[in-house]
C-alpha cells in the first residue's frame, strides 16, 4: 500500500503545484520519483516528527498543501497536541499519513503498534480519518481528499496486502459495499478486510445473506447507512484492527445508542484488541490477528454463534 | 577481572556473528545498526558497567539503557554472552509465540530497563533515574545510547538542557554516532554537525572517540566528571562484516545464506 500511496500522491502533485510532501526519515526510495521531478517539494524531516507536523501546518496557512509521512504511531501519538493545535485548531488542510496500520508491524512490538490512532484521533474537531483497505482504494480515497483538503490523517497497511477492490463504486464519506445482504451486516475497516471479506465469503457458502462494507471514512461517520443497516439486518459485527476504545466498535455502538431503532434492536459483535499492551510475546501480524480474534475464521465463528 | 583488549575483540568478534546470524535466521532488520555499536556495549558490559546475573535486579546496579532500541540484537547478544540472558531466549527472537520482539520490551527481561523503539524517550528515562539516585541518595549511575538520527528529535534536547541544571554528573549520553540514519547520511538530512559542539554548549562534559577503541571507550566512560557526560563515538554503521561497512542497505536487509557464511569467515576465521 506504501507504494500506492507513494505513486497516487506523485500523481497528485503533478496536477497541483500547492501539494508538498514531508517525510519522518523513512521510505528509504520509495520517494525517488516524486524527488527527481519535484525536488523542491519534497522534505525528509528526519526523525523529529512533532516538528514535521507543526511547520507542515505553517505551509498549509500559507497555501500549500503539504502531506506528511511516517509510521502510524510516530505520527498520531508523537505529535497529539501539534495536531490538535496547530493542524484541528487552526482547521488547516494538511493530510497525515500513518503507514503500518494496526498490526501490520506485530513483530516490531508495541512502540510499533498502531492500535489507539484512531481513538486518539477521532477525538479531535475537524479531523477526518479514512482508512482505505487495498491500493486501488487507496489511490481513489486520496485524490477525494484533495478535492477537499481539511485535516485528514489517512490511515494505511504497509506492503504486499492483498487487492479487493473489484467493480465496487469507491467514494469518500460512503462505505465501500462489497455484496448486499439482508441477515448479517459484516462492517470492516481499512486493511483488516481481507480477513472480513473471507469470513463474508464462507459466510455466504453456508446460505447467509451479508452485507459487507468497509467503514473507511471512520470521521465523519455515514450515520444514513448504519442507521438504515441496523433496521435492515439483525445480526451487525464489526471488525477492527484496532483497540475497543474510540474506533470503529466505540462509533458504532454510538451510533446505535443514539438513534431511534424502531422494530427489534438487532445484535451486535463487536471484534476489536483489547485495551491491553500486547508484549507478553512475539509474533508476526497474522498471528496477532489470531490472538486478538480478528481473524478470519474468529469472525466467521463470531457471526454465526447464537 | 577486566578482560584485556584481545579478549575483547575475540568476545565482540563472537558478538558480531551471533547478531548476524540471529537476523539471517530469524529475519531481523537494522543489522548494521546493531554492528555499529557492539563495541561500546561491550566496554559497558565487560568493562564499566559491572553488570551480572547476580546484581541485575539489585536496586543499587548502574543503569544502561539502549535508547536506540532498534539494535536490541547488539543488547540481547551482549547480555547472552554476559550471561544474564539465556540462549534459548534468544534463538527464538522474533519469531511467532517468542518472548523476545525486535526492540526491547517490558515483559521482565532482565537486563532491558527501559522499553524502547520509538527514538527520543530513553535520555529523558535515564534522567529521570539519575535524578532519582540523587533523591534518594544513590551512588548508581545512568548511561543512556543514542544513535545519531534520533538526535533529531527535539526531546532528546530538552533532557539535554535538564541534566547540567541539575548537576547529573551519574548520568552519561553515548551517541553511536555512524553518519547514517534511515534514509540518507545523518549530516544531510539535518544539520547535525557541529555535533560534539553542540552537546557542549548545552553544558555536558564532551568527549569524542573512536567508537570501535576499546581503551578509548573505557577511558572515556571512566572519566570522572563534575557535569553530565556525553560521548560521541564515531563509529561505522555495520562495523565488522566488510561488505556491510557503511553500507545503509543493511539499515533494513537481511543477510542470506552465503553472506552469512562470508560474514562468518570474516568474523571467526572458519
Ligand atoms: C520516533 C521514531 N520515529 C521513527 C522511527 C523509525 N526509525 C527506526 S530507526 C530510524 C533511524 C535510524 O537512524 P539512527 O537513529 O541514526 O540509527 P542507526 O540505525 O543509524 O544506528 C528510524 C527513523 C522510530 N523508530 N522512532
Amino acid at each position: 500500500m506504501r507504494d500506492a500511496f507513494a505513486k497516487t500522491i506523485h500523481e497528485i502533485a503533478q496536477h497541483d503545484a500547492r501539494v508538498v510532501l514531508l517525510s519522518g526519515d523513512i521510505g528509504n526510495r520509495m520517494f525517488d520519483a516524486f524527488k527527481s521531478e519535484f525536488p523542491d517539494r519534497f522534505y525528509n524531516c528526519g526523525v523529529a516528527e512533532a516538528n514535521m507536523v507543526t511547520l507542515s501546518a505553517g505551509l498549509a496557512s500559507c497555501g500549500l498543501l503539504p502531506v506528511c509521512y511516517t509510521i502510524a504511531p510516530f505520527i498520531t501519538y508523537r505529535c497529539m497536541e501539534q495536531i490538535r493545535v496547530d493542524l484541528c485548531y487552526q482547521n488547516l488542510p494538511v493530510v497525515l499519513v500513518g503507514t503500518g496500520a494496526g498490526l501490520s508491524y506485530a513483530n516490531l512490538g508495541v512502540t510499533h503498534h498502531s492500535l489507539e490512532d484512531v481513538g486518539m484521533l477521532s477525538t479531535l474537531p475537524n479531523m477526518r480519518i479514512v482508512a482505505p483497505c487495498d491500493r486501488k482504494e487507496l489511490t481513489t480515497l486520496l485524490k477525494h481528499i484533495y478535492k477537499t483538503p481539511q485535516p485528514t490523517y489517512l490511515r494505511i497497511g504497509k506492503k504486499g496486502e492483498p487487492d479487493l477492490i473489484e467493480q465496487q463504486a469507491v467514494e469518500l464519506g460512503e462505505p465501500t459495499v462489497f455484496s448486499s445482504g439482508t441477515d448479517i451486516a459484516l462492517f470492516g475497516t481499512g486493511t483488516i478486510m481481507a480477513e472480513v471479506l473471507l469470513a463474508g465469503k464462507q459466510l455466504q457458502q453456508a446460505g447467509r445473506s451479508v452485507e459487507i462494507a468497509n467503514i473507511h471514512t471512520l470521521k465523519p461517520l455515514n450515520q444514513t447507512y448504519l442507521q438504515n443497516l441496523m433496521h435492515r439486518c439483525q445480526r451487525i459485527i464489526v471488525v477492527e484492527e484496532h483497540g475497543k476504545t474510540g474506533g470503529l466498535c466505540s462509533a458504532i455502538a454510538d451510533v446505535f445508542a443514539r438513534s431511534e431503532l424502531k422494530g427489534s434492536a438487532p445484535s451486535f459483535k463487536f471484534l476489536s484488541v483489547e485495551n491491553a499492551f500486547s508484549f507478553k510475546f512475539t509474533g508476526d501480524q497474522e498471528t496477532l490477528r489470531k490472538f486478538h480474534k480478528i481473524d478470519a475464521s474468529a469472525i466467521y465463528n463470531a457471526a454465526i454463534e447464537t | 577481572m577486566v578482560p584485556n583488549n584481545s579478549v575483547l575483540l575475540q568476545l565482540a568478534a563472537q558478538i558480531r556473528y551471533r547478531i548476524v546470524e540471529l537476523s539471517h535466521r530469524n529475519h531481523i532488520t537494522h543489522l548494521a545498526s546493531s554492528l555499529s555499536c557492539v563495541d561500546i556495549l561491550c566496554a559497558l558490559y565487560f568493562e564499566t558497567l559491572n553488570l551480572s546475573l547476580e546484581n541485575i535486579n539489585d536496586p543499587q546496579r548502574n543503569r544502561f539503557i539502549l535508547s536506540k532500541g532498534h539494535a536490541v540484537l547488539a543488547l540481547y547478544a551482549v547480555l547472552e554472552k554476559r550471561g544474564i540472558l539465556s540462549a534459548d531466549l534468544l534463538n527464538e527472537i522474533g519469531t511467532n509465540n517468542a518472548l523476545l520482539g525486535e526492540h526491547p520490551s517490558m515483559n521482565g527481561i532482565a537486563g532491558v530497563e527501559w522499553a524502547t523503539g520509538s527514538l527520543g524517550h530513553g535520555l529523558s528515562a535515564g534522567l529521570g533515574m539519575a535524578l532519582a539516585a540523587k533523591i534518594q541518595k544513590q551512588s548508581y549511575t545512568v548511561t543512556v545510547l543514542l544513535s545519531d538520527g534520533e538526535c533529531n528529535e527535539g526531546s532528546v534536547w530538552e533532557a539535554a538542557l535538564f541534566a547540567p541544571k541539575h548537576g547529573l554528573k551519574n548520568l552519561t549520553a553515548i551517541v553511536d554516532y555512524n553518519k547514517w540514519q534511515a534514509t540518507g547520511r545523518s549530516q544531510e538530512v539535518m544539520s547535525l554537525e557541529p555535533l560534539a559542539e553542540k552537546w557542549h554548549a548545552f553544558g555536558w562534559n564532551v568527549c569524542e572517540v573512536d567508537g570501535h577503541d576499546f581503551s578509548a571507550l573505557t577511558d572515556a566512560l571512566n572519566q570522572e566528571s563534575p557535569l553530565p557526560k556525553a560521548i560521541i563515538a564515531h563509529t561505522v554503521k555495520g562495523k565488522g562484516v566488510s561488505f556491510m561497512e557503511d553500507d545503509n542497505n543493511w539499515h533494513y536487509r537481511v543477510p542470506k545464506k552465503d553472506e552469512l557464511e562470508k560474514a562468518r569467515l570474516e568474523l571467526l576465521g572458519k
